[in-house]
């Protein structure tokens, strides 16, 4: 609908999930995208323009800034129905982009970010990021990474601002809801989509939608919303505080070759990483 | 810190860019504060604290963010500035390429300094210079006058149809961001005339583009080409500011140099920034021993004036450069485009590195290297260090 013809890999949710966000926000939208998969995805279109809004390429570490630089001028041009939109993938927003990420949010910029999480450096080939989780092949984590993910939503929501919320292409009237009520909101809005890369996770490209379910129904991508403070459970999410509806996180690793190495305890690991998160949100959903 | 009288003013540099930039109306700056740039974001913040200049000021978490902020605010149709020096203009740098190479119009003041390390506060050209290659027009000022005057005119520059590029506007760290000195300033009125309201905008939502997206090999050396040109366009364009500027101030502005006592000089001293005023002090006294030289002022250093310079230095029986940066394994870096522009000339050029981290030059230290030079005991390059 907004994209007219892309340079996605196939199997590639990144169309489909800017097509999602970009129905809701609608024409009066400024997308500012970081060197990412985006850059490529919307790239080589000198003289023609993939889509029907305003897109500003962005250095890696700029957007965030750069979003604060248009909403200021669409206030002083009194254009405050348009939507400043950044739009990153998981380098661009947890490592190389985290200062003005942080610096935005801080200032409560009237910004809605949304960070496209494929859990790497899938633009420059998978090299690892402080996003990829535990145990995952990366070419710079060959035999897997030893470091667990960047809680970056709750990390955003610490800044107090007004609206996070963790999204999944599985679940698109979730996610859908979620772009419709942070569009509502004035300030720094962040949304942290799970988004799962076909080569870079080793998996086969029809199964995109099938591991974006998994990945919510194991519970190692939990679907919430922080919304003034307040922690929410939504969507297939709700019943999972309750461990025995969660599938075990090996139903998640199995199809995908980036954890094939993983050892058994390794896996295990992992599965107390996801159980002890879970005790968190429960608390944090009781608050 | 203003002592009104009349249309002049004593204020110090960062106060007198300050007070250009809010006669110039930016409605979005971005600043961060380094020294000694900050009086002029701390004179910034009160002008629009008490609603003296309607604009958004982005209180950014770094120069990175200072110059993508204005760029994107530059993008979306506002007028914009910002300002910094020595680290913050490095931290700043991959944006400073990025709104060069979009061609975005947008004033930066650099209150320029010396880079680390060591760490130094103090004044050169070093972190100005390093910037040669970013499409971007720069210019120097020699003193506080000239540092409100190229502000103004900068953003005419900028926003000038022909040029559509970013300019610099440099002016010596503390030499002239601190020191007092009277300066003429004209009527708000004067000025809305000379700078209209800006018509620039990419984000347009009736026709929206996509800005900076990926190029093909072709079509990016196609518009580093059309950069290269619009370059030598700004020289023509820059002389008509300039021209215009003259007409409304009658200041003498000249264009992208100027030449002292030049006409009959055997001999030519050569210099950028404010120690051009020690330079002016040296030729007045060396004239009145009766030495025939004449100094020369780079005013413009991107583009660089490559047929002035050369002109003047036609049947001159020596020239000497001062540089207060130098390209190490090569030489002083105004020096190094000086000689470029006397290829084929008989013209002997030498170098005086000096004033580097803010080491003291005087007019007798300018003086005496003249005399060298007149004297044929000057080396190719002398380092006053």
């Amino acid at each position: 609908m907004f994209l007219r013809g892309n340079a996605a890999c196939p199997g590639c949710p990144i169309p489909k999930e800017l097509d999602a966000l970009l129905e809701v926000t609608g024409k009066k939208t400024v997308l500012v995208v970081p060197a990412s998969c985006t850059s490529v995805i919307l790239g080589d279109t000198q003289g023609g323009q993939p889509a029907t809004i305003p897109v500003i390429h962005s250095a890696f570490a700029a957007a965030p800034a750069i979003a604060s630089g248009v909403a200021s001028s669409l206030r002083m041009r009194g254009e405050e129905d348009a939507t400043v939109v950044v739009w990153a993938g998981d380098g661009g927003t947890g490592d190389i982009g985290f200062a003005s990420l942080s610096g935005a949010a801080e200032r409560n910029e009237n910004i809605l970010y949304v960070c496209y999480d494929n859990e790497a450096y899938m633009n420059t080939g998978i090299q690892r990021s402080g996003l990829t989780p535990y145990g995952a092949w990366t070419t710079t984590t060959p035999s897997g990474k030893r470091e667990f993910k960047k809680p970056l939503p709750l990390i955003i929501a610490e800044h107090r601002v007004p609206y996070v919320a963790t999204a999944s292409i599985a679940y698109l009237n979730d996610y859908q809801s979620k772009v419709r009520k942070a569009k509502g909101k004035k300030g720094f809005r962040y949304i942290h989509l799970l988004s799962p890369c076909p080569p870079g996770w080793r998996f086969d490209a029809g199964l995109t939608v099938e591991i974006a379910k998994l990945a919510v129904e194991t519970g190692i991508w939990p679907l919430y919303e922080i919304e003034n403070g307040e922690f929410r459970l939504t969507s297939a999410s709700k019943v999972l505080v309750d461990k025995s509806k969660r599938k075990p996180v090996e139903a998640y690793l199995r199809y995908q070759g980036r954890f094939s190495k993983m050892t058994p305890e390794e896996v295990k690991a992992l599965q107390d990483y996801v159980d002890k998160m879970w005790e968190e949100l429960r608390e944090m959903a009781k608050k | 810190m203003l002592i009104q009288k009349g249309k002049a003013l004593a204020l110090v540099g960062n106060h007198a860019v300050a007070y250009a930039v809010k006669q110039a109306k930016p409605q979005v700056l971005a600043v961060f504060p380094i020294t000694p740039q900050t009086t002029m974001l701390e004179k910034l913040s009160e002008y629009i604290d008490n609603g003296e200049l309607k604009a958004e000021l982005i209180k950014v978490e770094s120069e990175h963010s200072a110059m993508a902020a204005i760029f994107g605010a530059a993008l979306t149709g506002s007028r914009v500035f910002t300002a910094t020096a020595s680290q913050g203009l490095l931290y700043m740098t991959e944006m400073i390429y990025w709104v060069g190479g979009q061609r975005v119009p947008l004033v930066a003041a650099v209150a320029t300094r010396a880079i680390a390390s060591p760490w130094s506060i103090w004044d050169d050209h070093q972190d100005f210079v390093s910037k040669r290659d970013a499409i971007w027009v720069q210019m120097m000022g020699e003193n506080v006058q000239d540092a409100y005057d190229i502000t103004l005119m900068s953003f005419r520059i900028s926003e000038d149809p022909r040029v559509m590029m970013p300019v610099m506007m440099g002016f010596d760290g503390f030499i002239l961001t601190h020191t007092m000195e009277r300066v003429e300033v004209l009527p708000d009125s004067v000025v809305d005339e000379f700078l209209p309201p800006r018509e620039f905008k990419l984000v347009d939502f009736d026709n929206p583009l996509g800005i900076g997206a990926v190029a093909t090999p072709d079509n990016y050396a196609r518009y580093r080409k059309k950069a290269m040109e619009a370059m030598e366009r700004a020289k023509m364009a820059i002389k008509e500011v300039m021209a215009k500027f003259e007409e409304i101030t009658g200041r003498k502005q000249y264009g992208l140099t100027e030449c002292y006592m030049c006409e009959d000089a055997d001999y030519l001293v050569v210099g950028m920034g404010a120690w051009v005023g020690d330079m002016r002090v040296a030729v007045s006294r060396l004239r009145e021993r009766g030495k025939k030289v004449g100094l020369l002022k780079v005013k413009v250093f991107r583009p660089f004036p490559r047929e002035e310079v050369r002109e003047a230095l036609k049947s001159r029986k020596g020239v000497v450069v001062f540089d207060r940066a130098y390209s190490f394994g090569s030489g002083g870096v105004l020096s190094l485009e000086v000689k470029a522009n006397a290829y084929g000339l008989t013209t002997p050029v030498h170098t005086i590195v000096a004033g580097l981290g803010g080491k003291d030059v005087r007019p007798r230290d300018i003086e005496g290297t003249l005399e060298d030079l007149i004297e044929g005991k000057l080396e190719e390059e002398r380092w006053l260090a």
